[in-house]
């Protein structure tokens, strides 16, 4: 992985020791001003297992009225956890929660909704058929019978302290997901919460809708509430946090003020050593490999229109975009599982509709959800195989020792940690998950890959290996469109940039030219 | 031509009423299977009832029948999180069974005080028009609706998933119940092994025709009445064999099942839920 | 209380599971025997009686032939998500084609094979037509299926009743006697038509074969586990389906030449055909666990259940609904063990 950047931080509380999970304690980072008088919320030692998967291990953490505290950690190191064992949805194996001095049980939401404890869930968990005020209307206290008029009235009054920011009678499904995670915030404010979890609130959203909801939490934070701020971005926490708490493999390995962190220092208590930017790849070459014109894709909302690009071997062409503006659609009609209408040419003669043609003519598609690129109940070894398992029967019976053979170079090459090639791939962790689809849609050296945020949810070990498979293929002469919501994703990997608004492309716009807020505007906006 | 329309509402409102009954689980997420077996026993229990005790208690009799098979149907499906669709078959088999095994001994016989067909059918009206209201105006008609659409964020919202789905199952278990009383006590007042005849599944399939709407069902069970009422009356005065008649009905719902086919259907319908992971 | 997924199960807690379910129906189903009118021990005795003699365990081998058929095409449907439930109108049909062949075309020595031919044909068309129905316009399987289960029903009346109505009635419907090259051979003097038993086997083995160790195969099992990765593949869904369909329904319709031209040696009423094979098959392919060689097992095991039941109807009178009971008490602990297995109890206040 090359050698780790940069020097030892001086914390001047003394080095730090083992990777967690060795089972040696790890010193806790922190200053005493780190720790509070009174605080609103405390978890002690909380320890939740699922399994033999040890998914927090003696966690603890306090937060204090007017305050914010961020959970930092990888993807995997347990907060999503953590906080739904604080909003009733597991019961801790170990360990006790207390509020305001006193201990409590939350044995569900409900339970934690009325001790005041509100989550803003990571993906807006809305009814989609109800309308605004509908949804909201779960989160109250209803008569028997209701009517329409008396509910909105009802609403109006008791979010009356806040902006609404979106229309109470408009049916969900229309909303944006920025509107939608809005509708998700409203609802925790309802019935006065003391303490607000935000879980990656700025996932769906936009650097400039992300800004709007800092300033939201800054005012929150005015009014008393406690906020517990969960996230991996480290520019995000430093933005608004006034202590962090640093998770890995499922302990607490640091706790800071804000005025003590630095990205460094967070990094390192995040992974557990430095993290290398990902190699850059040279520059393409000047055989089209893709060429698209006035690619139309019919769908509910903005359809995708009138795209048109090129894209060369060895190039990687990056796109980012709203959720919602299209680009899922774009990449999906590509990979055959969207009818579309344009010129789609590959290598010169015309783009076939079929997944399997697409495949045996180079195209490889990593899909965005993991459930629709593996067959959990199958075996590593036959998930590798799903695009080729005719090949492994000559002679008609499938001859599984091959496929396992191959299964067990592949593991080894892309470093799947699962115990055997038999395994059903529904025991492996996401990141494995992830490496065995790249991994079988990689093989036969495609080339064009089609990639949908392919390191979503995956570690930052997993990630970077992703990449630098990518980056291998992307030297020897593929083309890869890669669509992320990881803006520093496509920052990183991309030649050439571009954005989706609306259903339309914005760009491509080289690399050099191009910034974090230049795409943010290229995304928002639509303007170059 | 009244004739024909008192008989369609009639004959419909069993139908009616079990359609109600599936649909009120069904809009909850839970597919109830199992209509036509909770039918059979509600009407043996009902008729049974009746029998010593008068109708009344017999209507309640199969009431509460119903209801039991809706909870027995709710254990499978809600609280240990089994196969919906097999766990409605079963209990379907096995309300036949029992009705038809329990119901041996009242084999023709026959029936001295009877409900009136014409109130009862006024009430299947009424517990539509009842439902819609309950629906769509009620505290427990949103989370139910919630709950069949996304019950997870009904569970994140505080909404007792578990809780919602039960009494969806227990009201529609009711309803159902409702629906074999009338066949036993006052449509055809005795009791026979098969007596159903498949309205169990028709009314399933009427759910889908009715897009999950009470009121919808109320025009699509008197049309099926209808129907069935023309094939008893044609009967005989056309030139098509009576067998051609009986199966009229099923034909009809393999047809109104290929019209309507996708539906809109709740979203999470047939999808056990489970909290977390 | 509340029930969590458990991700690693012990065997233990499965196997008291299982022991607990079945426990709990064995006793509801002896106080159904006591409602009832009758004595538990003395009906699970004859529940049980076909395995005490030559005779009674040739009931039950008459009564695995079709179930083994239906069974294994069943768990093949399963498997790939096909739910078919039409087995027995499926079965009618096959029925209907054997004699069809039996009464109404020439005779030789291709006849016995032209009844299987036919017949399973009418039952596969049959099948199909419900794939067709979901894949054209999504309607449900499940109930399409059934519906052509009344629908068969009707037809094999209205023939009997009918334009095939035989020369000898005896207030019983039927067609008249297959000729000779019509009717299967059987082991001795029992009912068991053994070439249908053979084909039954065969089915049950070629199936798992072909589901576990050829390319098509491996297609059902990605369109049966995970739809939208069998799309993502590029996988022809709707072409699966109907394949299956046409599998399943051509081993249901083996079944109904087999019970006509190896039983009854006419066609009947389809009461008297039937016999409640198509739900009880439906158990035996549940309880396979979508495993086709696991049929050759639970077909047995049902076949009992079946012919138990003919025993209580023959010396307590027992309608033979009561198989329904069995059937229905017997799949609702299966699924409620294996359900029970896989979660954690969490008992909280």
């Amino acid at each position: 992985m090359g050698a780790p950047k940069g020097r030892l931080p001086a914390l001047g509380k003394g080095p730090l020791k083992a990777r967690a999970g060795s089972g040696e304690a790890l010193p806790v980072v922190s200053s005493p001003r780190a720790r509070l008088g009174r605080p609103m919320l405390r978890l002690e030692k909380i320890t939740k297992r699922f399994g033999s998967v040890v998914a927090n291990r003696g966690v603890s953490l306090e937060v204090g009225r007017g305050e914010v505290l961020a959970l930092l950690g990888e993807n995997g190191a347990g907060k999503t956890t953590l906080v739904s064992v604080l909003y009733g949805l597991y019961a801790p194996d170990e360990g006790r929660i207390l509020l305001e001095g006193k201990e409590v049980r939350i044995p569900s939401p409900r339970a934690a909704q009325r001790l005041g404890i509100a989550l803003v869930p990571q993906h807006p968990e809305l009814i989609e058929a109800h309308s605004v005020a509908e949804n909201l209307a779960l989160g109250l206290d209803l008569p028997l019978f209701f009517s329409r008029r008396g509910l909105l009235g009802r609403l109006r009054r008791l979010l009356s302290h806040h902006p609404l920011g979106v229309d109470l009678e408009a049916p969900v499904h229309r909303l944006s997901a920025g509107e939608k995670q809005r509708v998700e915030l409203l609802r925790a404010l309802l019935n006065r919460p003391r303490v607000l979890i935000l879980d990656e609130p700025t996932s769906v959203l936009t650097p400039k809708e992300a800004e709007d909801l800092f300033q939201e939490i800054r005012r929150l934070k005015a009014m008393g509430l406690a906020v517990i701020f969960i996230s991996h971005k480290l520019d995000e926490v430093l933005a608004i946090a006034d202590r962090i708490a640093v998770l890995r493999g499922g302990e607490k390995v640091g706790e800071l003020r804000r005025e003590e962190a630095d990205k460094d220092t967070l990094i390192r208590l995040m992974v557990g050593r430095s993290v290398a930017p990902p190699p850059k790849a040279p520059p393409p070459r000047e055989e089209v490999v893709l060429e698209v014109e006035g690619l139309t894709v019919p769908r509910h909302g903005f359809p995708v229109q009138g795209v048109s690009f090129a894209l060369r071997a060895g190039e990687v062409l990056g796109i980012a975009g709203v959720a919602g503006s299209g680009q899922a659609e774009l990449l999906e009609a590509l990979a055959g599982l969207r009818p579309y209408r344009g010129q789609v040419r590959f290598l010169g003669a015309p783009l076939p509709k079929d997944p399997a043609r697409l495949f045996a003519l180079g195209v490889a598609h990593v899909p965005e959800e993991r459930a629709m690129g593996v067959v959990g109940t199958m075996s590593v070894a036959e998930n590798l195989a799903l695009r080729t398992y005719p090949r492994y029967a000559p002679r008609g019976l499938l001859d599984y020792r091959a496929m396992e053979r191959d299964a067990e170079g592949l593991i080894a090459r892309y470093r799947i940690q699962t115990p055997s090639p038999r395994t059903p791939v529904r025991f492996l962790s996401g990141g494995n998950v992830q490496k065995v689809i790249l991994a079988r849609e990689l093989k036969d050296g495609p080339r064009l890959v089609l990639a949908m945020h392919p390191t979503y949810g995956v570690d930052v070990g997993a990630a970077e290996e992703v990449h630098a498979r990518l980056l291998d293929l992307v030297r020897e002469g593929a083309a890869v469109l890669l669509v992320s919501e990881d803006l520093d994703e496509i920052l990183a990997l991309s030649h050439r940039v571009a954005a989706m608004h609306r259903g339309r492309l914005v760009g491509p716009v080289p690399r050099e030219e191009m910034s974090r807020e230049r795409l943010g505007r290229m995304m928002t906006e639509g303007r170059a | 031509m009244e004739e024909a329309l008192l008989r369609a509402v009639l004959f419909g409102t069993p139908i009616l009423l079990a359609s109600l009954g599936a649909l009120v689980s069904e809009r909850s997420g839970v597919v109830n299977l199992g209509v036509e077996g909770i039918m059979a026993l509600s009407a043996l229990a009902a008729f049974g009832v009746a029998l010593g005790a008068g109708p009344y208690l017999g209507l309640l009799a199969g009431v509460g029948t119903g209801v039991l098979g809706g909870m027995v149907l709710g254990l499978f499906a809600v609280t240990l999180r089994a196969n919906q669709f097999v766990a409605g078959l079963a209990v379907a088999a096995l309300g036949l069974g029992a009705s038809g095994l329990l119901g041996k001994r009242y084999e023709g016989l026959p029936l001295e005080w009877t409900l009136p067909e014409g109130g009862m059918a006024l009430l299947a009206f009424l517990l539509a028009l009842f439902l819609h209201h309950l629906l769509y105006r009620s505290r427990f008609g949103l989370y139910l609706r919630s709950v069949g659409e996304n019950p997870k964020a009904a569970d994140l919202f505080g909404v007792s998933v578990d809780g919602v789905r039960y009494g969806a199952l227990a009201l529609g278990g009711g309803l159902i119940g409702l629906a074999g009383a009338y066949l036993s006590l006052a449509y055809r007042p005795s009791w026979t092994d098969g007596m159903t005849a498949g309205l169990g599944w028709v009314a399933i399939a009427l759910v889908i025709l009715a897009a999950w709407e009470p009121l919808r069902a109320v025009l699509g069970a008197y049309l099926f009445g209808l129907l069935f009422f023309l094939q008893f009356r044609l009967q005989g005065s056309v030139p098509i064999p009576s067998e051609a008649f009986g199966a009229m009905p099923y034909l009809l719902v393999i047809l109104v099942l290929a019209l309507s086919g996708r539906a809109r259907a709740p979203k999470a319908l047939g999808v056990p839920f489970e909290r977390g992971r | 209380m509340r029930l969590e997924l458990d991700p690693n199960p012990r065997p233990q807690k499965t196997f008291l599971a299982y022991a607990l379910f079945l426990l709990l129906a064995f006793l509801l189903l002896g106080a159904l025997f006591l409602a009832y009118g009758v004595s538990p021990l003395e009906a699970y005795a004859l529940l049980l009686s076909p395995l005490t003699d030559p005779l009674g365990l040739a009931e039950i081998a008459r009564r695995t032939i079709p179930l083994l058929l239906i069974g294994a095409g069943l768990s093949l449907a399963f498997r790939v998500g096909f739910f078919n439930i039409g087995a027995e109108g499926q079965l009618l049909l096959g029925a209907v084609g054997a004699a069809y062949a039996a009464l109404f075309l020439p005779v030789g020595p291709w006849t016995l094979p032209l009844m299987f031919l036919l017949g399973g044909g009418l039952g596969a068309i049959w099948a199909g037509l419900a794939a067709w129905l979901r894949v054209r316009f999504g309607a449900s399987e499940i109930l399409t299926t059934l519906m052509q289960n009344y629908l068969a029903y009707y037809l094999v009346v209205y023939l009997v009743a009918g334009p095939w109505k035989g020369q000898m009635v005896f207030g019983f419907l039927y067609t008249d006697r297959f000729p000779q090259e019509a009717q299967l051979p059987r082991l001795g003097e029992t009912l068991v038509h053994w070439p249908t038993l053979l084909l039954g086997v065969a089915a049950a083995v070629i199936l798992h074969l072909l589901l576990f160790r050829t390319p098509l195969g491996f297609a059902f099992r990605v369109q049966g586990e995970n739809p939208l990765a069998a799309r993502y593949l590029g996988l022809p869904g709707g072409r699966l389906l109907f394949l299956t369909a046409l599998i399943s329904g051509l081993l249901s319709g083996f079944a109904g030449v087999g019970e006509v031209a190896g039983i009854h040696l006419r066609l009947l009423e389809p009461a008297q055909i039937s016999l409640g094979y198509g739900f009880t098959a439906i158990l035996a392919a549940w309880l396979a666990r979508g495993r086709p060689l696991l049929v050759l097992l639970t077909a047995p095991l049902l076949g009992l259940i079946l012919a138990g039941g003919d025993a209580l109807k023959l010396s307590l009178s027992m309608p033979f609904r009561v198989v329904d009971v069995v059937s229905g008490l017997l799949l609702l602990a299966l699924i409620g063990a294996e359900a029970l297995g896989r979660h954690r109890i969490l008992w909280r206040r």
